[in-house]
């Protein structure tokens, strides 16, 4: 599904990613672990297309397509999701309507007819009981005021809608008490099919005890240090990421 | 869409000014006319100490080398200042111990205006200041926010009380020489608000000061200060009404807002002047106003959110500078103008400190044969590294013999800064668009979304019954300007 090749990436002329290659498949699960400034969000801002972000090598294909060659918007409608680590508050635009924008724009894409407002209620309200989420979050204003924990929800709340072939979710976990945690990884879990993949950006482990991993990759200094299964997540709890920083 | 348009003219035309009343009531005016002995009048009247008169001569001598300002696009016939009463105010019985005693012809105005201020009926969670032609008449809650240390009293008493503040902050900001309304204002002014927050206090409840204009031939030149002292909090609202007259009258008022560190002054503005006859645009107030903030400590905050729906004549433009280290500038305003109204407004700001952030929102929405202009200036010193603003000025037509203007000036002296304008409906937050896009959202859908919300949010700042108002008009413009 997605193939990433030598990919060399940064942000104001510093280059943060320094030549990632990462293969994912349909029905995969992939951790991205990493300290702080390893690179892990600008891989995932990298791939939904952030116009901030500039790629300065490497290749990324999405389903055969270029995805370098696509913009943003064209990559979410292609079903690239990403959940932002700090989802932007945007004052006045209702959260439900902004949903049902969302939902829509995939339709029109599709060729199929937009729901209204009354039809895509029922969608929300379905959604939202499998987040267990307060009919609150309708009314409010999209991440607007929201408590970090209720911004990741809302992100998770977008997945669920929106039924993405490959989510990029970056530190869902942070912000999460242990029963938002709880309920999020649910709702993830449930979405998880044999034919979408997730890459979850992490910097602890604990996220991975709910949602479990096929594959987990160390990022350090902008290179993945080392990869391998569920129990790498479990050394680096227990040892920590110095063992891992490469040296030059 | 011919129909549509018309059905919404026919809704703002049916918004008759309801506030066009006159009171009838015993008053002490000067005669008309302007010059040292009228000024030295004032300050007696007000029982001022000599700082404060030498204040306001300095301002007179000061005015009388300027000139009425030519630059705003608005016309009108020069203005006969020696055509003008520089003070009027209801005669007191005798001297007031309280509200009670306040005269109940007053009180029944300002209950008409829906600011009840008798103890019994007085708004519960906003202090009151009512201030009528050039006097201020009632301060309701004051007893209550003494409890905490803050001072929320005409300024005329203020003059007498704390002379020290007075003396110290008022013309700190708007210098009295700044421009010709503020030296006239500097020199004349009658009454006004004056707030002092101690440190480490968020006020209890929304401070107010509503203006009032009754007497036909009178100026209004008020003048307000509110100084927020270091970490403290304070909202401030302020609201505006006049009767209908065809003459125009003048208003021409100081705001200095001072912020030490960590503090925060939210002021909030509801400006329904009479606007003049819709039909030939006679009478209604010139509204020639100077409002300006400073961020004097670090990390401190001034906002400002204007809803600007009356005058006949507004020249208007609150504005920040920024001192202080990290402080941060806001202007928030909805313009509307129709029937002949004129508008020019809009703000400054000016970056002193680092990392001084400002932003600058300004939605302008004009009707039938109004004109509405945009006049903003961003200035970054050379010390203000990373200094960051963004602008953005949209405009709004409503019918086809209206106009509207933008006026935009950016000054940057620092290399390091990050300045942003928008002229046009296209643009909010690259971050906020990406989100948009990153959700398959395109970029024309996002930016029409955030700009209704934004709008939405101005008028959320407000209290429930103005913004609600303030909200349907907006909407029925909307609807209106989509397609």
């Amino acid at each position: 599904m997605l193939e990433v090749k030598d990919l060399r990436a940064g942000f104001d002329g510093s280059e943060i990613i320094k030549g990632i290659s990462l293969s994912v498949k349909a029905g995969e699960v992939h951790a991205i672990m990493g300290p702080n400034g390893s690179g892990k969000s600008t891989l995932a801002k990298v791939l939904a297309g952030h116009p901030s972000y500039e790629v300065t090598g490497g290749e990324i294909s999405f389903n055969g397509e270029n995805l370098l060659e696509i913009e943003p918007e064209q990559r979410a409608l292609k079903g690239i999701f990403m959940g932002f680590q700090y989802p932007v508050e945007i004052p006045g635009v209702n959260n439900a309507e902004f949903l049902r924008m969302a939902y829509n724009a995939r339709l029109v894409n599709e060729g199929q007819e937009e729901l209204d407002p009354l039809d895509f209620d029922d969608i929300l309200t379905e959604k939202m009981k499998m987040l267990s989420m307060e009919k609150k979050y309708r009314e409010r204003n999209l991440n607007d005021g929201f408590s970090g924990g209720e911004k990741k929800k809302n992100e998770i709340l977008q997945m669920a809608i929106l039924q993405p072939k490959l989510a990029v979710l970056d530190e869902t976990d942070s912000g999460l008490d242990i029963d938002a945690l709880r309920v999020v990884s649910d709702g993830v879990n449930k979405l998880k099919s044999a034919d979408n993949a997730l890459i979850l950006i992490t910097h602890y482990q604990r996220l991975l005890e709910y949602i479990q991993p096929d594959f987990v990759h160390v990022l350090s200094q902008g290179k993945i240090v080392k990869s391998g299964e569920k129990g790498l997540a479990l050394e680096l709890e227990a040892q920590g990421y110095d063992w891992l920083t490469p040296t030059n | 869409m011919k129909t549509t348009e018309k059905s919404v003219s026919d809704v703002l035309d049916d918004k008759k000014y309801k506030y066009g009343f006159q009171t009838l009531i015993e008053a002490d005016t000067f005669a008309k006319g302007l010059n040292e002995d009228v000024i030295r009048a004032i300050s007696k009247k007000k029982n001022e100490p000599q700082f404060m008169l030498d204040f306001r001569l300095k301002a007179y001598k000061k005015w009388l080398t300027m000139k009425q300002p030519e630059w705003p696009n608005v016309h009108y016939p020069p203005i006969d200042f020696q055509d003008v009463s520089y003070y009027s105010a209801p005669k007191p019985k005798k001297k007031l111990e309280s509200l009670d005693e306040v005269d109940p012809e007053l009180l029944r105005t300002f209950e008409k205006l829906g600011i009840p201020l008798d103890e019994q009926k007085k708004l519960s969670n906003v202090a009151v200041d009512a201030v009528f032609d050039s006097v201020s008449v009632a301060t309701t809650h004051k007893k209550k926010l003494m409890e905490v240390g803050i001072i929320f009293c005409p300024i005329s008493e203020a003059v007498q009380e704390y002379p020290e503040l007075i003396e110290q902050y008022m013309g700190s900001v708007v210098p009295v020489g700044d421009n010709f309304y503020a030296a006239l204002n500097s020199a004349v002014f009658t009454d006004g608000s004056f707030v002092y927050i101690p440190p480490d206090t968020i006020s209890p409840m929304d401070i107010s000061t509503y203006f009032r204009i009754n007497t036909e031939e009178t100026g209004q030149f008020e003048r307000t200060l509110i100084i927020c002292a270091e970490n403290s909090y304070v909202s401030y609202l302020e609201g505006c009404t006049a009767p209908q007259f065809d003459t125009n009258q003048l208003h021409a008022a100081v705001v200095e807002l001072v912020t030490m560190d960590n503090a925060e002054i939210k002021y909030s503005t509801v400006q329904n002047w009479y606007a003049g006859d819709m039909e030939t645009g006679k009478g209604g107030i010139y509204n020639f106003v100077t409002k300006r903030g400073k961020c004097v400590g670090k990390n401190s905050k001034i906002s400002w959110t204007q809803v600007e729906t009356g005058s006949a004549i507004t020249w208007k433009y609150p504005s920040c500078i920024l001192q202080g280290d990290n402080s941060v500038g806001e202007f928030y305003s909805v313009a509307l103008t129709n029937g002949y109204m004129q508008a020019d407004t809009g703000t400054k700001m000016i970056h002193i400190g680092k990392n001084t952030r400002s932003s600058i929102i300004s939605k302008g929405i004009s009707a039938d044969h109004s004109s509405n202009s945009y006049r903003g200036q961003v200035k970054v010193n050379k010390g203000a590294a990373n200094a960051r603003n963004y602008s953005q000025c949209d405009s709004m037509l409503v019918g086809d013999k209206c106009s509207a203007h933008t006026f935009p000036y950016i000054e940057s002296a620092n290399s390091s800064v990050q300045l942003e304008h928008e002229a046009s409906t296209s643009k909010i937050s690259e971050e906020q668009l990406f989100y948009f896009e990153q959700r398959g959202i395109s970029r024309e859908n996002a930016i029409t979304a955030v700009i209704n919300g934004f709008c939405k949010e101005v008028f959320k700042q407000l209290p429930m019954e103005f913004a609600v108002e303030a909200q349907k008009l907006l909407t029925l413009k909307l609807e209106n300007s989509v397609g």
